[in-house]
């Protein structure tokens, strides 16, 4: 048995439910650690997608930065652990 | 046979979890109540085994709506640890090794209805399950059944927990399937 089971996939398992949201790929968007102060892209996150929603944690500290729960007609997306997000826009 | 609304059967025990498993050593494990007047109650994992146990057998059911059937428990009532506790609070906060929170009425972890529990079907609960020992409320959907459980904090007021602030309902009951909030 493993001493240590930590079944997560990278952040690009919120690609689709965050497009739904944002309408834009938010995969590549720098999210900057509450908990840390790191920054790196949505896609580096730790995601943990066999719970009731997708958690997704900060690859330096392990603490929760993301939280989306998607119900029958509501979305809730908790961002408390992330400081910013740096979302690439076309310019103008 | 008996199933909550929008609920399936499974045999198997699926694993949910928020984070990476935790692994809990006993003889550095705790488990603390504390009231609202800052009073705490400490219990490690020797006098948790010498508190008589009971042996419920009870049917999960997980909001992400698979149920289970007649699962075999053994663990201490959340009544032998609270009936020392001079408390008049109303709603208990339940906290975890890792930091996942969940939060429900005092009066649900009172009357037989939740357990400190540490075996599954007669073996030491295993991390993935949440042992060394998990909080057992079989009457509201699984997520309120906090694993790596390791206090306790009973308040006045309620306040939701880590499911709760994101979307999902504050109370859980399968069977009036509170699932989202507003349900
Ligand atoms: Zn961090």
């Amino acid at each position: 048995m493993d001493l240590f089971s930590d079944d997560f996939t990278d952040g690009n398992a919120l690609a689709g439910p965050l497009r739904e949201i944002f309408a834009v790929d938010m995969t590549s968007a720098m999210g900057r650690c509450v908990s840390c102060g790191d920054e790196g892209p949505v896609a580096g996150m730790k995601v943990y997608a066999h719970a009731p929603g997708l958690v997704a944690r900060c690859p330096s500290c392990q603490e929760v930065v993301m939280r989306l729960v998607r119900g029958p007609s509501s979305a809730w997306l908790d961002l408390r652990g992330t400081m910013s997000l740096r979302i690439p826009m076309p310019a103008e | 046979m008996r199933l909550p609304p929008g609920q399936y059967l499974t045999e198997d025990f699926p694993v949910l979890t928020a984070g990476p498993t935790l692994r809990v050593p006993t003889d550095t494990w705790e488990f603390v109540i504390i009231t609202e007047a800052g009073e705490k109650h400490r219990w490690d994992w020797k006098q948790l085994m010498a508190l008589p146990s009971e042996r419920p057998t009870v049917d999960l059911h997980c909001v992400t709506k698979w149920s289970k059937l007649r699962t075999d428990w053994q663990g201490v009532s959340l009544d032998v640890l609270l009936d020392g506790v001079d408390t008049a609070a109303d709603y208990a906060m339940v906290h975890s090794y890792g930091g996942y929170t969940t939060n429900l009425p005092y009066e649900d972890l009172r009357n037989g209805q939740a357990w400190i529990a540490y075996k599954f079907d007669g073996e030491d609960l295993t991390p993935e399950h949440g042992g060394p020992a998990r909080l057992l409320v079989p009457h509201l959907y699984l997520w309120k059944s906090a694993k790596w459980v390791r206090g306790i904090t009973l308040t006045d007021e309620d306040s939701p927990g880590f499911w709760e602030s994101a979307g999902y309902h504050d109370y859980g009951d399968p069977w009036r399937e509170q699932r989202y909030q507003g349900d």
